[in-house]
């Protein structure tokens, strides 16, 4: 989620010496249609959000997201071809064209969205921040509560930053202990090295499901730093950025009507809400308009699932993460996922 | 008359000869020694049983998932799982036989060389280096002849290792040569440009050579212009590795007197010949350990290529440890990773030994 200071220096350097082109408008759409898949860049293995397989299938929501656009673009979810990258090469692969749309756990940041020849299309796959793993035999509730505490950091990362900011905000003590690998900093929590353990919450869960016995840890309620992730497509094609944007409003849109996989088909032909008919395609002509097809989100959610099932299927109760939907549920379920409606 | 018959000789006293004795001298001989074979001991009696027990005897051997893995040890299921993974990353599972065939071929390929009796060595030698290389390529990448192409992002774990490391050397080997000749040259041109180069590529570490490759190099290049990543980490790997070989080689040259570059003149043999037929045979066989040496590190900074993404057999085993399902199962990961990395390297240097005995031609002080 991090980036190195100096891989942003070189990056945002070679930007500004225009190095990268600048397609026309339209442009990465017409070349996606014309070599029929589209190149999708995820992480080199995060739990839940992109991760392969032991049949080599990269499975996680950054992924199944690329499949929702494929679905979109193209009325099948198998046409993406997923490039593996690291946090370094990142952005890189997506400047030089290497990669068409890069769904990798990345945060969106004013910096990242301004200057690097880049542009966030505006959807949050996963809201994240930091926060804290602690034993539950401390019996601490709240991370207010963490005065005097020691706790495991990976170093190197924003985290640190973030913590100490938190701790000193709230006027608390804390002794820091960093790691270089986050499977060095949870078998210190578990030798009980550290009170807690901090890390953006995403990872906490896996973190957690890693140790010997995860039921005797919590996840604090606190979340101290903001850390939206979510697809990041290149400048200058407004085209694509817009079906892109809209693929995740459609993911959303489609868990708030409660169209899901199973009852797509059904709900096409004979739903009665205006809202789900214009959402379908079923009535007007709003997928034509994003220049795609006029069942397109008949296809986005038959293949791939709306928001909720994406969720579930890959992060959810159901997973070894257990994360439950807090931030990423739905505005009117309690949290901050809101979509604006398609008319 | 009575014959003499001698006593049977007495077995030589316990005190100096049989296991005890061998004992007494090397490990209990002074009290100090005593003190350190016993702490030693000690040691060994503080290690082995639990790593035993935590890797064979508690370890679960049997099962698919992550559930199966209920006693307390190691959790191998986990490796057989991934099994097909670490060794062909993802290439596609039915053309797997294709990698097997193109090993096969190396082994079928190399053992004729084995063999003492074996007429005109040299040429069978050389046509296969010659030959191999493009047959393993359409093997492994295919797209004609009517085989699938298999993109270079599918190729992985061992496989993928095992490449970068074959290639580095083959590549680097001769490089290197022509490198050492060149800055033992005597013409300045050419003896500065390959200091220069030697310097340069000595004088930069490998992750960065990698980084810049995979992340700088496409920044320069017209948009929508890409090569072959693994292509571009290949010629990295062998222009620095050839940086290596060439100082190793010219160890060697430094070593053989000077009396043999005279006495190759004074043959009326020219520079080529004076080369390639005194000078190097005897430098080449001098640096068997440090080309070794280099050939067992190249195949260990195999797995920097993590740097560039890539998914070596290390990369595999890092990324099918993050895998949900099996949370947790780093350590048999790693110690997968490192017995895999172990039995080759030990392998080499066990085949340097005896390049060494055999070509041997009793020059050694």
């Amino acid at each position: 989620m991090k980036m190195l200071k100096s891989t942003l220096a070189v990056v945002a350097a070679a930007a500004a010496l225009g190095l990268t082109g600048f397609a026309q408008a339209g442009a990465k759409l017409d070349a996606i249609q014309k070599k029929g898949f589209i190149q999708c860049g995820v992480s080199d293995g995060l739990p839940g959000f992109s991760v392969p397989d032991a049949s080599g299938k990269i499975q996680g929501i950054d992924a199944d997201f690329c499949r929702a656009v494929a679905a979109a673009v193209f009325g099948d979810a198998t046409k993406v071809k997923f490039s593996q990258l690291n946090a370094k090469e990142r952005f890189t692969a997506l400047q030089s064209g290497e990669i068409d749309i890069l769904s990798r756990n990345t945060t969106w940041t004013s910096s990242r969205d301004a200057s690097m020849g880049l542009v966030f299309p505006g959807f949050v796959t996963y809201y994240d921040g930091v926060g804290f793993l602690a034993n539950s035999k401390l019996g601490v509730k709240s991370a207010k509560e963490l005065d005097g505490a020691t706790i495991c950091i990976q170093a190197g990362t924003t985290t640190e930053l973030n913590v100490s900011d938190y701790f000193r905000a709230n006027n608390l003590k804390y002794t820091p202990i960093t790691f270089d690998t986050s499977d060095e900093s949870a078998k210190s929590l578990e030798s009980g090295r550290c009170d807690v353990l901090t890390s953006d919450k995403s990872q906490l869960y896996a973190q957690r499901s890693k140790l010997a016995s995860p039921k005797d840890y919590v996840v604090l309620p606190e979340t101290i730093s903001k850390e939206p992730l979510g697809p990041v497509v290149a400048r200058g094609d407004e085209d694509f950025s817009t079906i892109v944007r809209w693929v995740g409003y459609a993911l959303l849109n489609a868990e708030e009507a409660g169209v899901t996989s199973k009852n797509v088909e059904a709900e096409a032909k004979s739903t009665k809400n205006p809202d789900v008919a214009r959402l379908l395609g079923a009535d007007g002509d709003y997928g034509t308009q994003l220049k795609l097809k006029k069942d397109w989100v008949v296809q986005v959610v038959k293949q791939v699932g709306n928001y909720g099932e994406m969720f579930e299927k890959n992060l959810g109760a159901g997973t070894p993460l257990e994360i439950a939907r807090g931030q990423n549920a739905l505005w009117n379920a309690g949290g901050i996922q809101y979509a604006p409606p398609v008319r | 008359m009575t014959s003499h018959t001698f006593k049977p000789d007495m077995p030589p006293p316990s005190k100096v000869f049989g296991p005890v004795a061998w004992m007494r001298q090397n490990l209990f001989s002074s009290w100090i020694n005593t003190l350190l074979t016993l702490f030693a001991i000690y040691l060994i009696w503080l290690v082995v049983p639990p790593l035993l027990s935590w890797a064979i005897f508690d370890a679960n051997w049997v099962g698919t998932t992550r559930a199966d893995c209920t006693k307390a040890g190691a959790c191998w299921v986990f490796i057989e799982q991934r099994f097909g993974q670490f060794m062909y990353g993802y290439y596609p599972q039915a053309l797997r036989w294709r990698v097997d065939l193109t090993v096969w071929l190396a082994i079928i390929g190399v053992a004729p060389l084995f063999i003492k009796v074996m007429p005109r060595k040299a040429i069978y030698g050389l046509s296969f280096l010659f030959i191999y290389p493009i047959v393993a390529y359409f093997l492994l990448h295919g797209g004609v002849f009517g085989l699938d192409q298999v993109a270079t992002s599918q190729w992985g774990g061992l496989m993928l290792t095992l490449v970068i490391a074959t290639v580095g050397i083959a590549g680097a080997l001769p490089l290197g040569v022509v490198l050492a000749l060149g800055r033992r040259s005597e013409m300045p041109a050419i003896r500065v440009m390959c200091v220069t180069f030697i310097e340069f590529w000595r004088g930069v570490p490998l992750i960065t050579v990698l980084f810049m490759s995979s992340v700088m190099l496409p920044l320069f290049l017209p948009e929508g212009m890409n090569f072959d990543k693994l292509l571009r980490a290949l010629i990295g790997v062998i222009l620095f590795q050839s940086a290596y070989v060439a100082e190793v080689v010219r160890g060697g040259m430094q070593a053989i007197p000077k009396g043999q570059y005279e006495a190759a003149a004074a043959m009326g043999l020219g520079y080529w010949r004076r080369m390639g037929l005194v000078i190097l045979p005897q430098a080449l066989k001098l640096v068997i350990p440090g080309l070794v040496n280099t050939v067992i590190a190249l195949f260990k900074d195999t797995s920097l290529v993590i740097i560039i993404g890539l998914f070596d057999l290390l990369n595999s085993v890092k990324q099918a440890a993050a895998d949900p399902k099996w949370l947790g199962m780093a350590t048999e990961g790693y110690v997968f990773a490192a017995l895999v990395f172990w039995i080759f390297c030990f392998g080499m240097s066990r085949y340097s030994m005896h390049l060494e005995r055999k070509l041997d031609t009793g020059h050694k002080r």
